[in-house]
């Protein structure tokens, strides 16, 4: 399967006309997009705002934050089963507004939702304070019930999204990109003194609120599959989850998933990347051990001869984590994992829910624990009144002037652990 | 910077030219001179002035460092009278004022290296001033004590004497200094087992297709995080007669009265709260709610018994199918919550329900 990744950069957004790409800056009619936005009857109002690198702006409560893709040609469309009919994605041509991210703001649904700082000492934690922000913040009906918001926020933000991303249909992009991955014979055919490798992305599925979605389908439902690496690309992947906010793999990170990116470069050079097995984190025993042992067996089935497992979320999933690590080191496969670390504010403590021997290789995406400053920001975008209550966030937390100090997990993707960043721990 | 700041800075150099720094060091019977095995038993004791080692110490701390007294204890004392041992010896440290603690090092002598471990933690959490010691890495005294104080690596005997009192000495001058402190590799001591955050050149993905290809090639590689080691905790004995028992309720799933009084924070919880259930039947949710941050809370907003299961537990009491059940629940969050916290929460809690002659707890978690 062969996708063109046609990359069009966005250097800068403003309001203006007409929604459009001039020379680099994405224009944006924000009554028009306002009202295109507004047509959920769960969702009183809806506000457009705009946040650019080195702003002295705040944003809070994040959800999600989705780069703006179309599809030029190929089957499908950009989140199938979602935001269009189901049909398999990753081939064909899709041009990504590069720089740009929509980000649904709102007050919060669970806690769980995060801050992005887009100057300061904290923006450096967050790749949210380098993109272009189109901030979506919504204001629900009253009343809502929490999983109908948290749906109906969800909805808005891939759908303002796809909205923007039209206006890349017929721009000649700056960069194109081509990634493929052929049928399994083929391609290990097509490299074959290279190590078999494949990645097993281990999607968030807790369960209410804390959901991803293959197709339209939820994660909690579905048994390991296999996946061309491409069909990520089109956003076959969505999240619909409110975990963590520093370890949220956002829509944004799906699109643009850093293993996959990192594996393609290495495919045909020092290895042959043969495939992307999805795999879930359900609560129940049964689950994960049912779960992981597929894991192994698909590992075992298509003699891959290593394999990078990531996780999403902390503690409960570090067990699927350390299940799939040991059940797929037991085939013969090498592993390596990659997570973030919990150890607690003075770092003293395990970083992990659940350890094995087997897990001998691991990269470290930092800890989350540490106390950051906040400087006050000029704007806030979204609100601060949940600060102290969510995630990272404690009593007192919150100063006068608008500083905050909170735990580095406050921040969206701070500690993200799929390796999308260079943060990282160290024993002292 | 403007100028009145540099004048006091200067100043400042200039009083910490002319005030030595004090330093306090830590030996014990055998490197006193005192005797070996046999005079184990000595008392704490503390002499003017350098003894022993800190001969060498001395010189290689150098002019602006005065070690103004040697505190001596036998190790089998020290194991044996281990409060009363710190006590005194700290009592007899204080009278000298000093700013910097120096214990052994102790290389791999077992009991000599945790009296190093216990006192220097001691010194340093009651007088304030930074304490250093060094040990072999296998020496018992690391494993207690590596994640209060910094433990400089030494070789296993005390043949190495020469090479690690400068190490010791270069370490105690950035504590004392508040110097910022390196990696344990670049500045010599054992892992404390801190995890610190830094900025990699490469993204944790990139990282990861390396080693993979490492691995895959049977070459070397280093892990970023080597897998941490858990206590297990013994279950007690089971109860006899459980119609006869007192029983609690222990959750970390967040239940608090509404409002959060306590104000518990929804991940990482650096507290837990104790609550009132007496003559209550049932959790009512206009009277309790959740602060969990990591699951789903409108099921038991709607119904905290869920989660304290305070109904069905009442209504066990009143059929004699329990004996009675303690008048209040202990309640955090469990999510992101450090061992550290969860330990310390689980040492201090246990002492109220043995006092309040509680026989068994239910722990529910989320």
């Amino acid at each position: 399967m062969k996708l063109e990744l046609g990359k069009i950069y966005i250097k800068d957004i403003r309001f203006g006309d007409n929604t459009e790409i001039k020379n680099g800056t994405l224009i944006i009619n924000k009554k028009e997009l306002e009202e295109f936005a507004i047509s959920d009857e769960r969702i009183k109002s809806v506000t457009i705002e705009l946040a650019r690198p080195g702003e002295s702006i705040r944003i809070a409560p994040v959800k999600d934050v989705i780069e703006p893709r179309v599809k030029v040609s190929g089957p499908g469309c950009i989140f199938p089963g979602v935001m269009g009919k189901v049909k398999g994605v990753g081939s064909g041509r899709t041009h990504a507004l590069v720089g740009a991210a929509v980000v649904t703001v709102g007050k919060i649904v669970g806690f769980q939702e995060g801050i992005i700082d887009m100057s300061g000492e904290t923006a450096k934690y967050t790749p949210f304070s380098e993109t272009n922000n189109i901030c979506v913040v919504m204001e629900p009906v009253e009343g809502l019930e929490t999983h109908d918001y948290e749906q109906a926020g969800r909805l808005l933000g891939l759908k303002v999204a796809n909205f923007i991303g039209e206006v890349a249909r017929n721009i000649e992009p700056d960069e194109i990109v081509i990634y493929d991955t052929k049928p399994l014979l083929e391609q290990i055919k097509e490299f074959p003194h290279l190590p078999k490798v494949g990645y097993i992305h281990m999607l968030q599925s807790q369960g209410l609120l804390h959901d991803t979605y293959y197709y339209g389908v939820d994660a909690k439902q579905i048994l390991p599959t296999l996946m061309y690496p491409t069909e990520i690309m089109d956003g076959a992947i969505i999240s619909g989850n409110c975990v963590a906010p520093c370890d949220k793999v956002t829509t944004f990170h799906h699109l643009n998933n850093p293993v996959i990116e990192d594996l393609y470069k290495r495919h045909g050079k020092d290895l042959n990347f043969v495939t992307v097995i999805l795999t879930n984190e359900n609560v129940f025993l049964m689950d994960k051990e049912r779960s992981s042992d597929m894991v192994a067996k698909i590992v075992e089935f298509l003699g891959l001869d290593g394999v990078i497992i990531t996780e999403e979320g902390y503690g409960n999933p570090d067990t699927d984590l350390m299940m799939n690590c040991k059940k797929v080191s037991d085939v013969g496969t090498k592993v390596v994992l990659i997570t973030d670390e919990f150890p607690g504010r003075d770092g003293k403590s395990q970083s992990l829910a659940d350890a094995v021997p087997e897990a001998d290789a691991l990269v470290s995406c930092g800890q989350g624990n540490i106390i950051v400053n906040f400087p006050k920001m000029d704007k806030i975008i979204g609100t601060l009144e949940f600060v102290e209550t969510m995630i990272g966030g404690y009593e007192g937390c919150l100063k006068e002037d608008g500083s905050i100090d909170a735990e580095l997990q406050i921040i969206i993707a701070s500690t993200i652990a799929n390796g999308y960043n260079k943060l990282a721990a160290k024993g002292y | 910077m403007d100028t009145t700041n540099l004048q006091q800075k200067d100043i400042k150099r200039g009083e910490t030219k002319m005030k030595k720094i004090k330093v306090v060091h830590y030996i014990n019977n055998f490197f006193a001179g005192v005797g070996g095995e046999e005079m184990a038993h000595i008392e704490p004791e503390i002499k003017p002035g350098v003894i022993g080692p800190g001969i060498s110490l001395q010189n290689y701390l150098g002019d602006e460092y005065e070690v103004v007294a040697t505190a001596i204890c036998g190790d089998s004392y020290f194991g044996e009278n281990l409060s009363d041992a710190k006590s005194k010896i700290i009592d007899m440290i204080k009278i000298y004022e000093p700013d910097l603690f120096i214990a052994g090092p102790a290389f791999n002598a077992g009991r000599y290296g945790v009296a190093c471990g216990a006192i220097a933690k001691a010194v340093q959490d009651e007088l304030g001033i930074p304490s250093i010691t060094g040990m072999y890495i296998e020496n018992p005294g690391v494993d207690m004590y590596r994640k209060d104080i910094y433990i400089v690596e030494t070789a296993i005997s005390a043949a190495d004497m020469r090479n690690a009192l400068p190490k010791i000495s270069n370490l105690a001058k950035k504590l004392a200094n508040n110097e910022e402190i390196l990696s344990p590799i670049e500045d010599g001591y054992i892992e404390r087992g801190i995890r610190v955050n830094y900025f990699h050149e490469k993204r944790g993905s990139d990282r990861a297709v390396d080693m993979l290809l490492k691995k895959m090639a049977g070459d070397e590689y280093i892990t970023e995080y080597p897998m941490p080691v858990f206590d297990r905790v013994k279950p007690s004995m089971a109860i006899k007669d459980i119609t006869k028992s007192k029983i609690a309720v222990v959750t970390s799933g967040g239940i608090v009265p509404q409002g959060n009084p306590d104000k518990i924070e929804s991940s990482s919880a650096t507290k837990y709260g104790v609550y009132s259930i007496k003559d209550m039947s049932t959790m009512k949710p206009e009277d309790f709610m959740t602060i969990h941050g990591g699951y789903d809370r409108a099921f038991v907003l709607k119904n905290p018994n869920l989660v304290v299961p305070l109904d069905v537990l009442r209504d066990m009491e009143k059929n004699g199918e329990i004996g009675e059940l303690a008048n209040y629940f202990i309640s955090t969050t469990g999510t992101g919550t450090s061992t550290g916290n969860a330990k310390k929460f689980g040492e201090d809690l246990s002492k109220m329900l043995i006092e309040d002659k509680v026989d068994a707890v239910i722990l529910t978690s989320t």
